[in-house]
């Protein structure tokens, strides 16, 4: 039994629509358009404790419904959803005092008071024991390097200071499921570092299940095992991260530094992407032409400086992947 | 274990009545504000009485009690909905209530009483040291506001004000499911008001108003906010009145909270957490 269990989840909403300018105002109070927008469509898929799952999609594709619904604040239209054999938003109160939610864009912290004032209220209102509640505060505040932020009051702190109080605060009653809705949306290089290891430790050292969804290619690469990418409420692939690049651009870049002048290559299969001077950056299917001869055949008949050989960009990929699907923002 | 059930709620309580209690700009310019209004009502009163004493249901010193009794406790009138709440919804921040392991109703309704209380005490303990014993020493004592009249009228005001602060807050409630539907808060404070003010008392006293009126003026649910309480306070309301009078009171409570919860229910099923 797994975990999280989805089945065919779709939501929709019903949005008035009216006609622009004076006279459409006017004839939206007599009579009002409805509009349906299907924010999720038809959604599965299933999740075992302790795995790592990133939701990836265009703006709109339904990520943060997916995270709203399973975690019990959105009832969907129609299917089926399990979390830890409760049905979140039938059985709310059971459910929440189980999991963790971190929403990127939102604070559960209280903004005039100290982060400290704010994670005891929290102890308090998910009724956590006192000598656990120090034990894990403690634990917490050491991981996340809080220490020095605990009298702040929250309106005070940096954003990147306050989504590493936020983390905690969702851990305090200590959940075995943690729901991360876009974590590291606006943190600088460093912030983003910080919860991407912190994630990785709260999941493999401690077991916690962990669902995300963000738009930072990094956050998947350096997290997730697993990827979904939903587009326009649809599940558009489920699996490790390396098939997905393998299906959508099974490409390698050679980039050359030549000791002279640039030559024309002229070499089937390989396509040049750019040129300047003195360098070249190809590209070409490694299954069709191995890496080391295209190599070995360039540097025998040419002089070459230097040479080194990377992959398309994770952006690149995932670009590539909606443009197939025909996924992006409507 | 009764205690474990009960800590969410009195933390939440707590922390809101705390963090309100700090805004002592707000306070004294509260305050001052109901003195002003205070005093000028009064000068209204008298004005009256002096023509006409006679037609009056209530005795002077007691429409001045009542007088001052209602501007001290101004902030205890549901006719704002809750500020948080409204910016609650607007921010997204209510997606996190829904994420508290609670009944949703208790937790706003407990943070609600919080912030009422919070704005009540200290313009109420600032009243008490104009009205009532400022203005004696500076020998204006008969406008001053008078104790209890007698100790059974003040041990009856004691579960009178538990009441009328339980029902503002079953009110309020309303008011701010209201505000969290329609994701704005003005129009219903502009109908909340004028309604609370004139059927609560605070106006006039509910005895004042034509004889016709006055059977349904006196069972409808405001009457519980200040007519009652306050003439439970100057025993104008004793005996069986007055437990009539805070049976009302509780009757109303119990009837506007489990309206109130029933609307939330509807109202956070309906719920729509856009964007983001």
């Amino acid at each position: 039994m797994p975990q999280i269990l989805v089945e065919a989840l779709a939501k929709t909403y019903r949005v008035a629509e009216r006609a622009p300018g004076l006279t459409g105002a006017m004839r939206g109070l007599v009579r009002r358009r409805w509009r349906e927008v299907h924010a999720l469509a038809d959604v599965s898929f299933s999740l075992e404790a302790g795995e790592l799952l990133a939701f990836i999609g265009p703006n709109g594709a339904g990520k943060s419904t997916t995270v709203k619904i399973l975690s019990g604040i959105l009832r969907p239209s129609s299917g089926r959803v399990e979390v830890d054999g409760l049905v979140p938003y039938e059985d709310r109160v059971r459910h929440v005092a189980r999991i963790g939610v971190v929403f990127g864009q939102r604070s559960q912290l209280w903004w005039d008071l100290p982060v400290i004032d704010g994670f005891d209220l929290l102890a308090d209102i998910y009724r956590v024991d006192p000598e656990r509640y120090r034990r894990r505060r403690d634990e917490l505040v050491a991981m996340l390097r809080l220490e020095p932020l605990l009298d702040q009051p929250v309106r005070q702190l940096s954003l990147g200071q306050r989504m590493r109080a936020e983390f905690a605060a969702a851990l305090l009653h200590d959940p075995a499921i943690l729901f991360l809705d876009e974590p590291t949306i606006g943190l600088d290089a460093p912030s983003k570092l910080a919860v991407r290891d912190f994630v990785r430790r709260l999941n493999r050292e401690q077991g916690v299940t962990v669902l995300l969804t963000t738009h930072d290619m990094h956050d998947v690469e350096a997290l997730a095992e697993r990827v979904i990418v939903i587009g326009q409420g649809r599940l558009l692939t489920d699996g490790p991260f390396e098939s997905l690049r393998a299906s959508v651009l099974a490409e390698r870049r050679l980039h050359i530094d030549f000791a002279g002048t640039a030559p024309e290559l002229g070499i089937p299969g390989v396509t040049v992407r750019a040129r300047t001077e003195r360098s070249l950056e190809l590209a070409f299917d490694p299954a069709k032409i191995p890496t080391p001869k295209l190599i070995a055949d360039i540097t025998a008949r040419h002089a070459v400086d230097d040479i080194h050989v990377d992959e398309p960009a994770i952006e690149e990929v995932i670009a590539r992947f909606y443009d197939l699907h025909d996924a992006g923002e409507a | 274990m009764t205690t474990q059930a009960v800590r969410p709620y009195l933390a939440a309580f707590r922390a809101r009545f705390l963090l309100v209690l700090q805004y002592r700009a707000a306070a004294l310019a509260g305050f001052a504000t109901q003195l002003w209004w205070g005093a000028i009502r009064i000068l209204v009163f008298a004005a009256f009485y002096g023509v006409n004493a006679a037609a009056a249901p209530i005795g002077l010193t007691d429409v001045v009690t009542y007088v001052w009794l209602g501007q001290a406790l101004l902030a205890l009138q549901p006719w704002l909905a809750d500020p948080e709440v409204g910016q609650a919804v607007r921010s997204g921040g209510v997606g996190y209530d829904r994420l508290r392991p609670l009944d949703a109703y208790g937790y706003w309704y407990v943070r609600t009483v919080g912030w009422m209380l919070a704005r009540a005490l200290p313009r109420a303990v600032l009243m008490v040291l104009a009205a009532a014993i400022v203005l004696p020493l500076v020998g204006l004592g008969d406008w001053a506001w008078r104790p209890p009249s007698g100790v059974t009228a003040a041990l009856l005001f004691i579960p009178a004000f538990i009441l009328m602060t339980m029902l503002a807050a079953a009110v309020l409630m309303l008011a701010n499911i209201i505000v969290a539907a329609s994701l704005n808060e003005r129009g219903v404070n502009a109908v909340l008001a004028p309604l609370v003010i004139v059927f609560s008392g605070s106006l006039l006293p509910l005895d004042f108003y034509p004889d016709a009126w006055r059977p349904f003026l006196h069972v409808q649910p405001l009457a519980g906010l200040v007519d009652i309480p306050f003439r439970i306070y100057f025993a104008d309301l004793t005996g069986n009145a007055a437990l009539r009078g805070l049976a009302l009171q509780a009757g109303w409570t119990v009837v506007l909270i489990a309206l109130g919860r029933f609307a939330m229910e509807r109202m956070m099923r309906r719920l729509e957490m856009q964007g983001g």
